[in-house]
C-alpha cells in the first residue's frame, strides 16, 4: 500500500527531493506538497536575473502544474502549515484543514532578516526573498526614483545592480568595511565596490543604519553618524535565518536550524528535514548546491536507501550581477601550515588567491577572471594533490602540466607589437630599438627616450626585463629596497605610485600595486597609512588596525605593559593651574614616576590602561591636551626664555616657539619631529642638534635642518636667514610638508636630508616663495583634518574597546 | 543566559573585538589577549610575549600572526610560536564561537587553583 508523504514548502530542496524520489521509488507514497506562496516551484536563485529584466517568470519555473499532475501530487499553493501534531501524526493548515501523514519531510526555508530600525514597517521597505519582494520592486522602480539597499552581501548587491539596471539611482550601506566580507577577501571587496561604483552604484561601507524614516511610506534612511539618504525604496538584505518556528513549536530538536544527522532525519525520525532550514554538524546552508545534496540524501532515505548520508558540503559562491566575475569557494582563512598563492594583475583587475593546506587546495578567491574556479573547485572537492601542478597552479587549468612560465622567457616571447607601456602607447619593438641604436643601458634613459614606464610606473617590471633581454648580463637593475617582503616596491616608487594612480584605500594600494599577501604585515601596513593620509588629508579613513599601539591608544607603551601620559606644554610654557593638575593626576591615581623630559615637558610614567581616559578627562578640565609623545608626529618645541627675560635675548624666541606649536601640532610625519627656538647664538634650547632649529639673531632668524641627537649624533645644516617672524614660520612649515610630501616612512629629517640634499630643500622651501607658500597651504589645509586633541573624544567615551578588557574573569573563580 | 557552561566560559560577542585587533580577558592566571584576524577568525593566546613579556594584544595583526609592541617579535596566533630566527612560545587557549558569542576554555581559570 502506498504511504503517505507530506511535504512542508515549495521551494528548490522540496522540488529536487521530489524528483529523486520519482524516480527512485514511483509511486511509493501518496504526496501532498504545501506551499505557502500561492504558485508553483520555481527558481529561486534567479530572481536577480528577473529583477535586472533578464529573465521573467515563465523562465525561471522549475515544475509546471503538468508535472504535479503526472506525479500525482496534490499541491496545495498559498496554504501554510500552521501545526504538526506528531503523536497524531497529522498537520494543520491556515484553512483549518488537517493531513495525515505517514512520512514527513520539512522544507521550510528561510526568512530573510529583518532589523527591527525605526521605521522597518514603513510602506517602501522590502525583502529580497520571494517573487513577490521582486514585483515590489519592480513597482518601485517604474517611477524611477532613489533606492538605498542595506547589505552588501550576495543578495543586498544583486537587489542593487538589478534596481540600477531597471534606472534607479542606488546606495548600497553596509555595516562591514568591504563589501562581501564572508565570501570575498578585502581585496576582492575593493575590487568588487569599484567596479560597482563604476556602473554609479553608490557604496557606503562602515555604515550602521539607525533609522528608516518617512511619514506615510519610506523617504530617507538615516545612518548612525546623522547621513541621511533619501530613497523611495528602501531593501532590506542583511541576511537569512532558518525558518524554524513550526518545528519548534512541534517539539523538534531546533538549534539555529532544525537538527539533522547525515540521514537527514531530525529529532522524530519518522520526519526528515532539507534546505536551509536545517542545521547539519554544526553548519547552515544558503546556496543551492548543499541543499540539492541534501535532497538527494532524503529522497534515498524515503525510496529506503538505508546507506545513503550527507557529509556536508564545501559551498562556491558566484555573484549573479552580468559583467561581475567573481569566485568564492572553500576556506579562506589564514591558518597554521596554510600557504597562499596570490596572482594581481592590476591593469585586468584580477586578483586570484589559493589557500594551500597539506598539498591541497582548501580556498579560492578570485576576481576579474573566474574561468577556471570550477576547475579549482573541482580539485578543492576532490582533494587532488597539487605539488605538481604548483607552480602554475594560479594561472590555471590552460597551464596545468605545461612548462612552468618565466618571466624571462614570456617577455622574449612577446611580438614587437605588444603594448609595453599602456600610458604613453610604447610598444616592445620600440623600447628593443631605442636600446639597441641608442646604446640605452639603463631604466631612466629608457624613460627620458622613449617615454616607457615614465608615468604610473606600472610597466617598470617588464622595462627592465626587456633591458635584461636585451642587454644580457651587461644590465643590472638599480638595487631598490623593497618596504618589506610584500612588495618588490621601495619607498619612493611606493609613494610616487600613490600619488600617480590616485589609490585612497590600503586594499587599493595593495590591489593595484599587486601586493604578494592579502593583507600586508607589520612593516607595510604602518607606512601605508601614513602614506595615504599624506597624501589624501580629509579623504582617506585613518586605519587604526594599521597603527603601532601607541598611536592608536595615544600614549607610550612602557617595558611592563604601563603607558606614559606627556601633555602638551606650548613651547615649555606651564603655569600654576597646569601643574596644580597634573599633581592632582599623579596624586589621584598613583602614578609612580613624574620626570621632566629633554623636550621641556613632564612625563607621567606607569598608568595603567584602564586609567588613561580618565586620566584624559582630569588633565582637559586644566586645559591640557595631548603632547603626541608617543607619535611619528610633531613633537615638541623647545625654547629659551628670549628676549622677554634673557639679557642677551634678541627675539621672542618663547612666542615664536608656542606659534609653532600651535600652528603645527597635531601634524603626522614620516618620523617624529622636534623643533627649538633659541633667542641667540649661545643657544641654550639646543636648536642646533634638532631636526629644525632656529637661533635667533639682531638681524632676523637663521633656520637651521636636519640635526640629530639620538641614535646618530649631528649638528644641523644652516638653510638660510629671514628677516621676520611671518617669514620664519612660512619656511619651517614648507620644510616639514616637505619631508611629509617626500620622506619615507620612519626616516627622520636629517636622514631624508641626507638622500634629498640641502641644496633641493633650500630651493622648494626658501627660494622659491611662490612654491614656499604652496607647502605651506598644503600644510594648513591638512591640519584641517588632523589638528584636534585626540585625548577628548576618548576622554568622554570614544574608542571605549581599547582601554577595557573585554571580560573579567577573576571573579568567576571565586564562586566556583 | 548562564555564562558558564562545564568547558566553555563566555566572554562577550564577535563584534566586540575590532577586526584586525584584539582585546584582553583577565583571569586569574594573567591576562588573555582574544584576536579577531582579518578573515574574521577569531583566536586567543596568553597576553604575554615569550621574549619579554609584552601585551601581545597591543600587537599589529597581519595574517594570522601579531608583531609585539614592546620588540617586534612575531608570533603565530594559531601555534603561539615565535617566528623567524626567534625562539619562544605563548600559550593558546582553546576559543570557539556560537551564534556570535565568544567562549574560551574554562581551564583557562585552572592555573589558579
Amino acid at each position: 500500500m502506498t504511504e503517505k508523504l507530506v511535504v512542508i514548502g515549495n521551494g528548490m530542496a522540496a522540488g529536487r527531493a521530489l524528483e529523486h524520489l520519482f524516480e527512485e521509488a514511483p509511486g511509493r507514497y501518496e504526496v501532498t506538497l504545501f506551499g505557502a506562496e500561492p504558485r508553483v516551484n520555481y527558481n529561486r536563485i534567479m530572481l536577480s536575473p528577473v529583477l535586472a529584466g533578464e529573465k521573467a517568470y515563465p523562465d525561471i519555473l522549475i515544475h509546471d502544474e503538468a508535472w504535479y499532475r503526472r506525479h500525482g501530487v496534490r499541491l496545495r499553493a498559498g496554504r501554510k502549515i500552521v501545526a504538526i501534531d506528531r503523536a497524531a501524526k497529522t498537520v494543520t493548515a491556515s484553512d483549518g484543514t488537517e493531513t495525515p501523514y505517514d512520512r514527513l519531510l520539512l522544507a521550510t526555508g528561510s526568512d530573510p532578516i529583518i532589523i527591527p530600525l525605526p521605521g522597518h514597517r514603513l510602506p517602501g521597505v522590502a525583502t529580497f526573498r520571494d517573487l513577490d519582494d521582486v514585483e515590489t520592486m519592480l513597482k518601485a522602480a517604474e517611477s524611477g526614483g532613489r533606492a538605498v539597499v542595506i547589505g552588501g552581501g550576495l543578495l543586498g548587491l544583486e537587489a542593487a545592480a538589478g534596481l540600477k539596471g531597471r534606472g534607479m539611482a542606488v546606495t548600497v550601506v553596509h555595516l562591514a568595511p568591504t563589501l562581501m566580507e564572508r565570501q570575498l577577501d578585502p581585496a576582492a571587496g575593493y575590487l568588487l565596490q569599484k567596479e560597482l561604483e563604476g556602473r554609479g552604484i553608490r557604496v557606503v561601507t562602515r555604515a550602521n543604519t539607525k533609522s528608516i524614516d518617512g511619514v506615510d511610506r519610506a523617504e530617507s534612511v538615516t545612518l548612525d553618524d546623522g547621513t541621511e539618504i533619501p530613497a523611495d525604496l528602501v531593501v532590506m538584505a542583511v541576511g537569512i535565518r532558518p525558518s524554524t518556528a513550526l518545528a519548534k513549536a512541534a517539539g523538534l530538536a531546533v538549534n539555529r536550524g532544525v537538527l539533522v544527522d547525515d540521514s537527514m532525519r531530525t529529532s522524530d525520525p519518522e520526519i526528515l528535514a532539507v534546505g536551509e532550514c536545517v542545521e547539519h554538524r554544526g553548519q547552515c546552508y544558503g546556496l543551492v548546491a548543499p541543499l540539492y545534496e541534501m535532497a538527494k540524501v532524503a529522497a534515498a532515505r524515503l525510496a529506503g536507501d538505508e546507506a545513503a548520508a550527507y557529509a556536508g558540503s564545501v559551498t562556491s559562491t558566484k555573484l549573479k550581477v552580468t559583467g561581475i566575475d567573481l569566485f568564492s569557494a572553500g576556506d579562506f582563512a589564514e591558518c597554521e601550515g596554510r600557504e597562499e598563492i596570490v596572482l594581481r594583475d592590476a591593469s585586468r583587475s584580477v586578483y586570484k588567491r589559493l589557500v594551500i593546506e597539506a598539498d591541497r587546495i582548501v580556498g579560492a578567491v578570485l576576481y576579474g577572471d573566474t574561468a577556471d574556479g570550477g576547475w579549482f573547485f573541482d580539485l578543492m572537492r576532490e582533494k587532488t594533490a597539487i605539488a605538481d601542478l604548483r607552480e602554475t597552479l594560479i594561472f590555471g587549468r590552460a597551464y596545468a602540466g605545461g612548462a612552468p612560465l618565466d618571466p624571462m622567457a614570456a617577455v622574449a616571447a612577446l611580438p614587437d607589437s605588444a603594448e609595453i607601456c599602456g600610458c604613453n602607447g610604447v610598444c616592445k619593438g620600440t623600447i628593443v630599438s631605442a636600446i639597441t641604436a641608442k646604446g640605452l643601458t639603463g631604466l631612466d634613459e629608457v624613460r627620458a627616450h622613449t617615454k616607457a614606464s615614465n608615468s604610473c610606473g606600472s610597466c617598470t617590471g617588464l622595462v627592465e626585463r626587456l633591458l635584461s633581454a636585451t642587454l644580457g648580463g651587461a644590465y643590472t637593475p638599480k638595487a631598490v629596497k623593497p618596504v618589506c617582503g610584500c612588495t618588490e616596491l621601495g619607498h619612493g616608487e611606493l609613494r610616487r605610485l600613490i600619488a600617480a594612480k590616485e589609490l585612497k584605500t590600503i586594499p587599493a594600494v595593495m590591489q593595484e600595486l599587486e601586493w604578494a599577501t592579502s593583507c600586508g604585515c607589520a612593516k607595510c601596513r604602518p607606512a601605508l597609512n601614513y602614506y595615504l593620509l599624506a597624501a589624501w588629508p580629509g579623504e582617506y579613513a585613518d586605519d587604526a588596525q594599521s597603527r603601532f599601539v601607541n598611536e592608536r591608544v595615544h600614549a607610550n607603551i612602557q617595558k611592563d605593559g604601563t603607558y606614559s601620559v606627556v601633555p602638551r606644554m606650548w613651547g615649555g610654557v606651564t603655569s600654576a593651574r597646569e601643574l596644580r593638575a597634573i599633581a592632582d593626576v599623579v596624586e589621584k591615581f598613583a602614578i609612580p614616576t613624574v620626570k621632566c623630559t629633554g623636550g621641556q615637558r613632564i612625563d607621567m610614567l606607569g598608568v595603567r590602561k584602564e586609567d588613561l581616559p580618565a586620566v584624559w578627562a582630569d588633565l582637559n578640565a586644566a586645559g591640557l591636551v595631548s603632547g603626541h609623545a608617543y607619535g611619528k608626529a610633531l613633537r615638541t618645541v623647545k625654547t629659551c626664555v628670549g628676549s622677554d627675560w634673557c639679557r642677551f635675548g634678541t627675539q621672542d624666541s618663547t612666542g615664536l616657539g608656542i606659534r609653532l606649536e600651535k600652528f603645527m601640532w597635531g601634524a603626522w610625519t614620516p618620523a617624529k619631529v622636534k623643533l627649538a627656538v633659541s633667542g641667540c647664538p649661545r643657544n641654550c634650547a639646543e636648536a642646533t642638534c634638532k631636526d629644525i632649529g632656529v637661533v635667533c639673531v639682531e638681524s632676523g632668524y637663521e633656520i637651521h635642518v636636519g640635526g640629530a641627537a639620538g641614535l646618530d649624533i649631528k649638528g644641523t645644516e644652516v638653510l638660510g636667514r629671514v628677516a621676520s617672524e611671518d617669514e620664519a614660520l612660512e619656511t619651517i612649515v614648507a620644510i616639514v610638508q616637505l619631508y611629509r610630501e617626500q620622506g619615507w616612512y620612519l626616516e627622520r629629517i636629517y636622514k631624508w636630508m641626507a638622500r634629498v640634499g640641502l641644496e633641493t630643500i633650500r630651493a622648494q622651501a626658501l627660494d622659491d616663495r611662490a612654491g614656499r607658500r604652496a607647502l605651506f597651504d598644503r600644510f594648513a589645509f591638512s591640519q584641517r583634518f588632523s589638528q584636534s586633541d585626540p585625548w577628548e573624544p576618548r576622554a568622554r567615551g570614544a574608542e571605549a574597546h581599547e582601554f577595557r578588557p573585554m571580560a573579567d574573569l577573576r571573579a568567576l573563580e571565586a564562586v566556583r | 543566559m548562564n555564562a558558564m557552561t562545564a568547558d566553555w566560559i563566555e566572554i562577550g560577542r564577535v563584534e566586540d573585538v575590532p577586526l584586525r585587533g584584539a582585546r584582553t580577558v583577565k583571569t586569574p592566571a594573567g591576562d588573555i589577549a582574544v584576536f579577531r584576524i582579518a578573515t574574521g577568525e577569531m583566536l586567543a593566546i596568553e597576553d604575554r610575549c615569550p621574549h619579554r613579556g609584552g601585551p601581545l594584544s597591543q600587537g599589529i595583526v597581519h595574517g594570522d600572526a601579531v608583531t609585539c609592541p614592546l620588540h617586534n617579535w612575531v608570533l603565530s596566533l594559531r601555534t603561539g610560536e615565535a617566528q623567524g630566527a626567534d625562539r619562544g612560545c605563548a600559550k593558546t587557549i582553546p576559543l570557539r564561537i556560537e551564534d556570535g558569542r565568544v567562549l574560551l576554555a574554562a581551564r583557562v581559570l585552572a592555573a589558579a587553583e
